[in-house]
């Protein structure tokens, strides 16, 4: 039985859906935001290693779980294997209200001017579907700064020599500087860095009627118990609830785009939290569930006029799946680096972003995460014996003795990187599963190997004994920064999207996510999701209204 | 709609995170201890199992696997979210002893220490997956939580110096100069 007709759906209550909820119920429209996860709350800051949203060996804390929502992943070698969100292959990114901003580290970040002009800066990069955004860093600034300012950002960018102007200054300090961040700040500067506090969606001062952060070690992959740290579920998504005009379904898993008989969208169908199948007319659809299950949702929606899947005339939905590729170096050193600060990640550069010699990019470079025991298993060095005593001792001796530098490498898109739907394999509902399948292009992996030399450079200057390098390897990225299925620009035969965010194909769906990245910056995508959401709402805030005056 | 954990006192919640805490410490310790049953393994199964995790993170000034208990979370785990391995670890328990049978003549638990871990460099080669997957089980067990079965007396903590109890934060700032 239908429910009561809307003026919008969304589906997904991450960074972008909760934004876009936030934005549409303030201006009016009635909305219902439909979200496949539940709503923890702060007291569900269990400290648990081996059961939180980093750290899954037991299990996804924030979801999805696994018993219910497998994948299906084609692997480098063409080997094909279901995979459940607790693997690593899954490139899982949390199902619950606020989604990854729910437990992520909260980085904030602006992409950089020519980040919006990759094709551009670089010219084409062979095999590679590299291009330009249709929007540029001008667009967006104003909504960064909505963000920044809406849900609260703390640190101190002044000393970023290569960040994109911006017009007024974050609203909250960085926090006391770490040891770490002591013997790194200095070195930076020996080497002729520029290094600088990196803004956080973290409460450093009280803000918005919410604490400020108290140092814990539980942060990344934690529910913070404190509500300092910032996500979509503690600002935008009570807001959006606060005008009256947002009911929040949760644990409502959607299975398809509902169409009419035009092809235009009428609604959705879900199941709700107690399986049983709903169907929710609204007048649009805004789809909002990260890279790969908002392409997943366009391809399971199937209509005469669109039999390979909604928005997928020209094949580009679930094209160029990207995220970033983490490059870095271990250093450790002769004396304790480690004094238990939370969150651990306080100090970056920008200085190798680009303009590199011989490369189309490259990436940001910041301190590692606080790091809990079982975690620094991956810090052990490749020399040390992976069992026994020496690598006991390893780990005993050097604790509290390393710091882990890393960035994310800016990908280079790929056309075959990529979700489809499977033929075979279902989930829990009975709704064909994504499947994963691609490669990293080799490009990407020459930047990982200069970011990592110049991070090991960076640990030799601040004094450490030895270092080693981290890297990755061809298999497909994904994970919690996935982006690019989606992809927005000006032509639909080479894009999904049109710069509103709104399909090419038909005019009341949109996709609001990081789905329509381009390309995915060399930072942290959260901030970047939120702005182009509040851009993506305004656009169609100003369309709407438009269209009732007429 | 409602948001969960808010509408419970805070008493309430407390008392019952409590119980349910003795509860699950009631549980852990239970295990491994003189005519305990287990819940997926033999008696010799978890026998073997404990010396293989006894050779992967020994005891030496500061206790190893087989004093933290590790056995006892992998048993546990082999029960819920490790369902899907249980097939990998009966097979695999018994080529470590047909390994070391056919090389010393002997199970593995009869083996002395400088044949165990020689008898764990050829598993280590022939049986990559089954290795891999016992090792990174077992650096959980260790390092991790444990409530989860292992980790007793959180003897990899205090071996690394972390403060006890594990959730600090609020103390700590207050007493840290960066603060």
């Amino acid at each position: 039985m239908a429910l009561k007709r809307v003026h919008a759906v969304i589906i997904g209550a991450g960074a972008g859906g909760g934004v876009v909820a936030k934005e549409l119920a303030t201006a009016g429209l009635s909305v219902v935001l439909l979200e496949r996860g539940k709503w923890h709350s702060a007291g569900d800051c269990r400290k648990d290693d081996l059961f939180n949203q980093r750290t899954q060996v037991l299990g996804a804390k924030f979801g999805p779980d696994d018993e219910r929502n497998p994948r299906v992943l084609v692997d480098e070698h063409g080997r094909e294997s279901v995979v459940v969100p607790s693997d690593g292959g899954y490139s899982n990114n949390a199902a619950c209200v606020g989604g990854g901003t729910f437990s992520y580290g909260a980085m904030a970040w602006r992409y950089m001017e020519k980040d919006f002009r990759m094709r551009s800066t670089y010219g084409a990069v062979e095999g590679s579907t590299l291009a330009d955004w249709p929007i540029a860093y001008d667009d967006l600034e104003p909504y960064y700064e909505k963000a920044e300012w809406e849900l609260g950002v703390s640190g101190d960018d002044s000393n970023n020599i290569f960040k994109a102007p911006r017009k007024k200054p974050l609203p909250m300090p960085p926090l006391p500087p770490s040891k770490e961040h002591r013997i790194l700040l200095p070195a930076a500067q020996r080497l002729g860095l520029h290094p600088f506090d990196i803004p956080m969606l973290r409460n450093t001062v009280p803000y918005n009627g919410r604490r400020s952060c108290m140092r814990c070690r539980w942060c990344v992959g934690f529910a913070c118990e404190l509500s300092a740290r910032t996500g979509t579920h503690n600002t935008v998504i009570p807001a959006a609830l606060a005008t009256g005009n947002c009911e929040l379904r949760t644990e409502c898993m959607t299975r398809e785009i509902l169409l009419d008989s035009q092809g235009r969208a009428s609604g959705v169908a879900y199941f709700d939290a107690h399986d049983r199948l709903q169907e929710q007319p609204a007048g649009l659809v805004i789809v909002c569930g990260g890279a790969i299950e908002s392409a997943r949702l366009l391809l399971n929606t199937k209509h005469r006029l669109f039999p390979n899947g909604l928005g997928n005339r020209s094949d580009w939905v679930g094209r160029n799946l990207q995220s970033h590729s983490y490059a870095g170096a271990n250093g450790l050193f002769d004396y304790d680096t480690y004094d238990d600060l939370g969150p651990g990640a306080s100090i970056a550069i920008c200085d190798y972003n680009h303009g590199n010699p011989g490369l189309a990019g490259g990436g940001m470079l910041a301190n590692e995460f606080i790091r809990l025991p079982y975690q620094f298993m991956a810090n052990v060095p490749p020399w040390v014996a992976p069992w026994g005593l020496e690598h006991k001792e390893f780990v005993r001796s050097a604790y509290k003795r390393t710091i882990v530098l890393m960035g994310p490498v800016q990908e280079m898109p790929l056309f075959d990187a990529r979700i489809q739907v499977d033929p075979k394999v279902k989930d829990h509902w009975g709704i064909p599963v994504a499947r994963l399948s691609g490669t990293r292009h080799s490009h990407t992996i020459e930047i990982g190997r200069f970011l990592a030399a110049k991070a090991e450079a960076w640990l030799k200057e601040a004094g450490a004994i030895q270092t080693w390098k981290r890297g990755f390897g061809k298999s497909l990225s994904g994970g919690q920064h996935q982006a690019g299925t989606c992809r927005m620009g000006d032509d639909p035969k080479t894009s999904v999207v049109n710069k509103d965010c709104q399909l090419h194909d038909v005019d009341n769906v949109y996709v609001i996510d990081a789905s329509v990245h381009v390309t995915n910056g060399a930072f942290n995508p959260a901030l970047t999701i939120l702005a182009n959401a509040y851009r993506a709402s305004a656009n169609l805030l100003r369309a709407w209204k438009g269209s009732k005056a007429a | 709609m409602e948001v969960p954990g808010v509408r419970l006192k805070r008493r309430t919640f407390l008392g019952a995170g409590l119980a349910a805490a003795a509860g699950v410490t009631a549980i852990s310790c239970a295990r491994s201890q003189a005519g305990a049953s287990w819940r997926f393994f033999t008696a010799a199964e978890a026998q073997t199992v404990e010396a293989i995790c006894a050779q992967l993170i020994p005891s030496d000034r500061d206790p190893g696997a087989k004093e933290a208990g590790v056995v006892n979370y992998i048993d546990i785990q082999l029960t819920r979210p490790f369902r899907r391995y249980q097939g990998t670890y009966r097979r695999g328990i018994a080529s470590v002893d047909a390994a070391s049978r056919c090389k010393f003549g002997k199970p593995f638990v009869e083996l002395n220490s400088a044949q165990q871990i020689e008898a764990l460099n050829a598993v280590e080669e022939k049986s990559v997956a089954f290795f891999d997957l016992i090792l990174s089980h077992a650096r959980q067990g260790f390092y991790g939580d444990p409530r989860h079965g292992g980790n007793r007396h959180m003897a990899s903590w205090k071996m690394l110096g972390l403060p006890f109890p594990p959730v600090r934060g609020r103390q700590h700032y207050e007493g840290s100069e960066a603060g």
